[in-house]
């Protein structure tokens, strides 16, 4: 056993920053937690953590180098490098830095606004809020005081009757010439923009934009440049030789005539075509569309506003590095908005979204529960696929073109899934296998049930005339039309396909996976769970309403069973056995078992205390509860903020401020004596409220009655410690739709401690947990020993305790909360292997506590192997999320996007191992001092340098690192191909 | 002997008109004899005064088990708690004619004669200044009745005086089973609960642990008023003994000197209901029948070699605080025969 969190799946919460490395072909992303992810070709991924926790404001890779520089919001500089470990490439910060100023300036002097990594990869240009420009020197990051270009430095250079000393406040924009290293555009907040010489620190061009600059962007050629401005206009200008002061050649609003919003970046890309693309971030008008985050693209008369879900924070085009090349040729977008990644594929007719590997966003929608399946076998594998390419159809087939870096890590030894259930009604199916988390297959549980919203509402039919073209873009939605259609239990056979599917108001699905479109009729039942009691009233929700008639179903998982609880509280347990045809359910009323074979139920069973009016009532009287403690919580806060603003804006008369706050200070304390937090002693009883919320369910074949038979069982936990044994008699397979099932209470076990029943296991006689069902037909069990006596084994909050049967026993027990204060909030059985020895396997207890520690306890002797902490136990979210997988690893929400991986065993870890090579840096690339060897570059490849060249070219240099043999075979055999 | 006869329920009348019924229905009219019942939860209390006869009546339900003693051969231990469950056989204890015999007793206020609802323990190993005290909850309504909260204590270390976080008891719940015993009170601070030291623990965390323990629950605290303290006569000077134990804060001893072994097995018996018939308490497994049973024995003593496992009558003993203790049966030919003794009924 070992712990180990190994990677983290899902979108990162709260990004604040994007980067990207044409060389490397890595994207980076920074978020408000000072957390640094690196994303190149799948699988490869890296992840940093600044120490400050502050929020990553920038980041930029330096040209040509594994490295990149952060800028936080504390105003620090860090330096990231990729550095080769021990086979594999690991990010680590080597440096950092924070500008100081000269002393007694003011913090506005050094507070940084841009930063332009100079291709000579030796110096950083700082732009900041004074209008300096400090240049650092890398790696070391000493600043090079005699090369600041400072504000007063360019204002001698301008003519004075067009600008005065305002003009050169705040550096909005740092660029470097395109062609000429020498030469970087710098501009200005207030609009003026110069082009400055930096071989003789001198102003060679000046612009006098009209408007506050936002962006500047070059042209391929560096013969024209764009700028974007605060008031949604853009505007080209020629940069000639000639004149000293140009005129701009174009100035639009694209969005006029009405005020727009600010276009705050903007790029220029040259095309083979000629037509050039013009892509911004922004530029609305205000009135009518200010609250939308747009990206447009404009492609000659071809015009779309890509209308993101939420705040756009950065974008990047993917465009022709190769600077041999003549055009830009831009081949996709990526656009990093606040909950979501976007990737637009530009050389597609229509622009087309890239469905994204990896960067999911687990959240479109809240996750309200997870399941997850280990060891799916290929066929459903691929049904599953099948299904989900079905409803991909509106992607672009475009190879993902973020590809840097290789994936060296093995390949995942066996294919798993997440399913993930969500608010809206949706089940999310994942490939957990590896280290990317790629979504599957979304199925929908809408369309069984009559809901407010029309299906047909789709945002994304705008019609041809519309102004602005907008166009709705991913998949965050986390608007729910309905609450009680949340997912809440999954239950998934992988041999049979058989799904069920559990939500709030008490509906329980049960589906069989179709390959085809098909268009049948959903059979209905209802499940009274208040079957004998009589005079209660349900205060909570209404159940759904269902869909008269036969419902059109599109391929994949297809309802064929529903039953709704009545009353139609939240499902709370569900056990689904598809060898015996049967699903089990359970809600704070009670439990049901559902022949969906027969269709027909077989019984129900209500667990409710005659006195729990609580339970009853439904959520609404907790709602009330709630609601009170909330209203004095706000009280308290609105009591202590009148008290400030008092104690501020306080009347001359100091002393009797004082007086006043010594009161209130008094009081304060007083209501604090009143009301401690204190926590009340009692002893369970069975009078306490929700006892008869039904835990956990489980199938078993076991011996119930006698040692002579066994017999098909359900077993049921509640709250309030009292595990119920039914006997089920299921008809033979040949007789199966000819008589019903039968069931028979055999035992009720009342646990005196009275602590919620989490889990029950049935071991069989060699003390080995049951297998699944279907898991022995299909040979990938060995059959349960039914010759020696079985045990149960029944998990409380509290305990563990094992018991014999049939006749019940009791034979070990182990008190956790007794002894150590904790509560067990999950547990399964998982099978631990041995990295030493393949023929090495055991099963045992992985337990998540309250406390967010996780224990591995073993079968059947219930001795604990080990403790590792896991969870901060504060995070209450995340060990509600946990869940664990047959093979000893897990999943929990760090964030409401992401999934924390971790693994218990040595044996099974999927972690992220990959290697970022640094291509050679061949005089292919401008170099500072070399401009000679560049147009020699430029000879010897003529304008269209053909994809699969540059490919090959890569992959020499790759070569070249690592083997010089491998490098001469390979040369060799290039040379003879040509 | 045997008599089955049935009393007016409403009105039992006075102890003396019962006690010689029953002199009068044995015909043992000149024989003093000793009068007990067993109570709903199996144990035998005395009849001996209006009051305990009256109560004895009003829990039959419908049968009240009296049983008579001679008065020369009275067994007192036979009375009090968990005597029904805990002797081997109170019947042929009480019927056994050649019982050794016994100086008579006073027969009022014999603490055998009560059930004990608290007590303090443990008093000749603990600090004077700490009191360890049990509290008994039986299957009665009788609420525990007291809460907890969070608070800061001062402690000598090495390093001179410091401030810790510690756990009071903030507030008892008048008639509580806390309050009743006046062992306990607000603002003592709770140190261990059953043997376990609460210091880095949370709130939440002690509150768990008492629940979890509170069928048998012993805590131990630091009074707040330490004037009622017991003093221990074999001490010359007690402040000796104070002063090591809060110059280390670790020594404060954790085990449970006299948590005996019985005890600590008689907590909590789950109850099984078969077949919708009557509730009973769950037995213990008694392995050695049972072939496959016996393999895995034998597979847990070879692994209690190897990982230095102790089996559980060791185990008790042993019952280190801080780490999670199993307990599991080994064969035990004395108890066997006390657990086949039948059903015994509880609900």
């Amino acid at each position: 056993f070992s712990l180990c969190q190994t990677v983290e799946h899902g979108f990162p919460h709260q990004p604040s920053a994007l980067g990207y490395s044409p060389f490397l072909h890595l994207m980076a992303i920074g978020t408000r937690s000072g957390a640094i992810k690196l994303y190149g070709a799948p699988g490869v991924e890296f992840m940093g953590l600044h120490e400050e926790n502050n929020t990553v404001m920038q980041i930029h890779f330096i040209p040509d180098q594994c490295q990149l520089v952060t800028l936080l919001d504390d105003n620090s500089l860090h330096l990231w490098s990729l550095k080769q470990h021990g086979g594999a490439s690991e990010l680590r910060e080597e440096h950092r830095f924070t500008l100081k100023g000269p002393p007694g300036s003011p913090p506005s002097a050094t507070q940084i606004t841009a930063v332009l990594p100079h291709s000579s990869r030796e110096v950083l240009y700082l732009g900041t809020e004074s209008g300096n420009i400090f240049v650092v020197e890398l790696p070391s990051f000493r600043v090079l005081e005699d090369r600041t270009i400072s504000s007063e430095a360019v204002l001698q250079r301008i003519p004075e009757d067009n600008c005065n000393r305002r003009s050169c406040e705040l550096v909005e924009a740092l660029r470097e010439h395109p062609k000429n290293p020498d030469q970087i555009l710098i501009g200005y907040s207030r609009g003026l923009i110069v082009l400055w010489d930096l071989q003789n620190n001198k102003v060679t061009h000046h612009f006098l934009g009209s408007q506050q600059l936002e962006n500047l962007y070059w042209q391929r050629d560096g013969s024209k440049f764009i700028s974007c401005h605060y008031d949604g206009s853009y505007t080209q200008w020629p940069v000639s030789s000639d004149n000293r002061q140009p005129e701009p050649l174009e100035n639009t609003v694209p969005y006029g005539p009405f005020p727009c919003k600010a276009i705050s970046k903007i790029y220029w890309q040259t095309t083979k075509n000629g037509l050039p693309y013009i892509i911004f971030q922004g530029g609305m008008p205000r009135a009518s569309y200010g609250d939308r985050h747009s990206i447009s693209v404009i492609h000659g008369s071809q015009q779309t506003a890509f209308d993101f879900t939420s705040r756009v924070i950065d974008f990047f085009i993917i465009f022709s590095s190769e600077p041999a090349a003549e055009f830009d040729d831009p081949s996709a977008m990526v656009v990093l908005a606040e909950e979501e990644l976007v990737v637009i594929d530009l050389k597609t007719a229509g622009w087309p979204a890239v469905h994204p590997p990896y960067l999911a966003s687990l959240h479109c929608s809240a996750i309200t529960c997870s399941h997850h399946v280990s060891n799916i076998p290929l066929k459903l594998w691929e049904r599953i696929i099948s299904a989900g390419s079905k409803q991909n159809v509106h992607y672009s087939s475009m190879p993902w073109p973020i590809d840097g870096g290789t994936n060296i890590a093995p390949d995942p030894p066996q294919r798993d899934l997440l399913l993930t259930g969500h608010e809206d009604g949706t089940v999310r199916f994942w490939d957990a296998s590896g280290v990317c988390l790629h979504l599957l297959y979304k199925l929908s549980t809408v369309r069984v049930f009559l809901t407010d919203a029309d299906p047909n509402d789709n945002m994304n039919t705008l019609g041809e005339d519309e102004w602005p073209p907008l166009r709705k873009v991913g998949t965050f939605d986390p608007y729910s039309d309905d609450p009680r259609l949340g997912i809440q239990k999954i239950y998934l056979c992988k041999y049979s396909g058989y799904l069920a599917v559990a939500g709030t108001a008490g509906q329980v699905l049960v589906m069989e996976l179709n390959d085809e479109d098909a268009e049948h009729v959903v059979d209905h039942a209802e499940a009274d769970l208040l079957q004998d009691q009589e005079g209660y009233r349900w205060k909570g929700h209404e159940k759904l309403k269902t869909r008269d008639g036969p419902v059109r179903f599109e391929a994949g998982f297809q309802p064929f069973v529903l039953v709704q609880c009545q009353p139609p509280a939240v499902v709370t347990s569900l056990a689904l056995h598809s060898e015996w045809k049967l699903v089990a359910f359970g809600t704070s009323h009670g439990f049901g078992l559902f022949d969906h074979q027969q269709k027909r139920l077989v019984f129900v069973k209500c667990t409710l205390h005659p006195s729990d009016q609580l339970a009853l009532e439904g959520p609404l009287s907790r709602v009330k509860s709630l609601k009170k403690s909330l209203r004095q919580s706000f009280r308290r806060i609105r009591r202590s903020r009148v008290s400030s603003r008092k104690r501020r804006g306080g009347s001359g008369n100091a002393s009797e401020v004082q007086e006043a706050n010594a009161k209130f200070d008094q009081d304060t304390l007083q209501e604090m004596e009143l009301a401690p937090v204190q926590r009340k002693i009692e002893a369970r009883s069975a009078e306490d409220s929700f006892t008869g919320f039904v835990r956990t369910l489980y199938f078993a074949d076991t011996f119930l009655r006698d040692s002579s038979r066994h017999c098909p069982s359900l077993w049921a936990g509640t709250n309030g410690g009292t595990v119920y044994a039914f006997c089920l008699r299921v008809p033979p397979a040949e007789r199966r739709m000819d008589e019903p099932v039968r069931a028979e209470q055999a035992k009720e076990i009342q646990l005196m401690h009275r602590a919620p029943v989490v889990g029950i296991l049935v071991l069989d006689g060699r003390s080995t947990p049951l297998p699944e069902p279907l898991e022995v037909a299909h040979d990938l069990s060995k059959s349960p020993d039914m010759q020696g006596s079985h045990q149960l084994l029944v998990v409380s909050e509290e305990q563990f305790k094992v018991f014999t049967l049939p006749k019940v026993s009791s034979k070990l027990k182990l008190k956790l909360t007794a002894l150590e204060g904790c509560r067990v909030r999950k547990v399964t059985v998982a099978n631990f292997g041995s990295c030493k020895t393949d023929d090495y396997s055991e099963n045992d207890l992985a337990v998540l506590t309250n406390l967010g520690d996780i224990q591995i306890i073993s079968l059947p002797f219930l001795k604990l192997q080990i403790r590792y902490p896991c969870i901060r136990k504060e995070d209450v979210s995340g060990i509600a999320s946990c869940v664990f997988t047959k093979y000893g690893q897990g999943f929990y929400l760090i964030s409401p996007s992401e999934f924390e991986r971790f693994s218990l065993s040595t044996k099974w870890l999927v972690e992220p191992r990959c290697v970022v090579d640094m291509p050679e840096v061949t005089t292919n690339n401008h170099v500072h001092s070399k401009p000679g060897v560049e147009n020699a570059a430029r000879k010897s490849s003529p304008g269209d340098y053909g994809e699969d060249e540059r490919k090959s070219g890569r992959l020499m240099e790759h070569a070249l690192l690592n083997d010089e043999k491998v490098l001469k075979e390979i040369q060799s055999t290039l040379e003879g191909g040509r | 002997e045997f008599r089955r006869f049935s009393l007016e329920r409403s009105k039992p009348g006075k102890f003396e008109e019962f006690y010689g019924l029953l002199q009068h229905v044995h015909k043992i009219p000149n024989v003093d004899v000793l009068v007990g019942y067993t109570d709903i939860h199996g144990d035998l209390l005395p009849i001996n005064n209006d009051d305990n006869y009256h109560k004895a009546v009003s829990t039959a339900n419908p049968l009240l088990r009296i049983f008579m003693e001679s008065f020369e051969d009275a067994d007192y231990s036979a009375f009090g708690t968990d005597t029904m469950t805990r002797k081997k056989n109170v019947l042929s204890n009480v019927l056994r004619p050649d019982n050794h015999k016994k100086k008579p007793h006073i027969v009022i206020s014999m603490p055998q004669d009560f059930r004990p609802v608290s007590s303090i323990i443990d008093v000749d190993i603990l600090p004077e200044t700490h009191r360890r005290v049990r509290l008994y909850k039986y299957g009665t309504d009788k609420p525990l009745g007291f809460y907890i909260r969070d608070g800061s204590s001062v402690r000598v270390t090495p390093h001179g005086l410091e401030k810790v976080p510690g756990i009071f008891i903030s507030r008892l719940v008048p008639g509580g089973l806390a309050q009743s015993t006046g062992l306990l009170a607000v603002n003592d601070e709770v140190l261990e609960v059953n043997g376990i030291e609460v210091s880095g623990k949370s709130l939440d965390q002690v509150t768990d642990m008492m629940i979890a323990n509170s069928r048998n629950l012993i805590i131990t605290v630091r009074p707040a008023n330490q004037r009622n303290n017991v003093v221990r006569n074999s001490r010359t000077s007690g402040s000796s003994g104070q002063s090591t134990e809060s110059s280390l804060p670790s020594s404060t001893p954790n085990i449970l000197g006299n948590l005996l072994q019985g005890e600590e097995e008689s907590d909590e018996e789950d109850i099984i209901i078969e077949d919708s018939g009557e509730p009973q308490q769950i037995p213990k497994a008694a392995p050695t029948s049972e072939s496959i049973e016996s393999l895995s024995q034998i597979e847990l003593l070879h692994e209690s070699t190897q990982n230095g496992f102790l089996p559980s009558s060791e185990m008790n003993s042993n019952h280190s605080a801080g780490s999670i203790s199993m307990e599991y049966d080994v064969p035990d030919a004395g108890r066997k025969s006390l657990e086949e003794d039948g059903t015994i009924i509880t609900l």
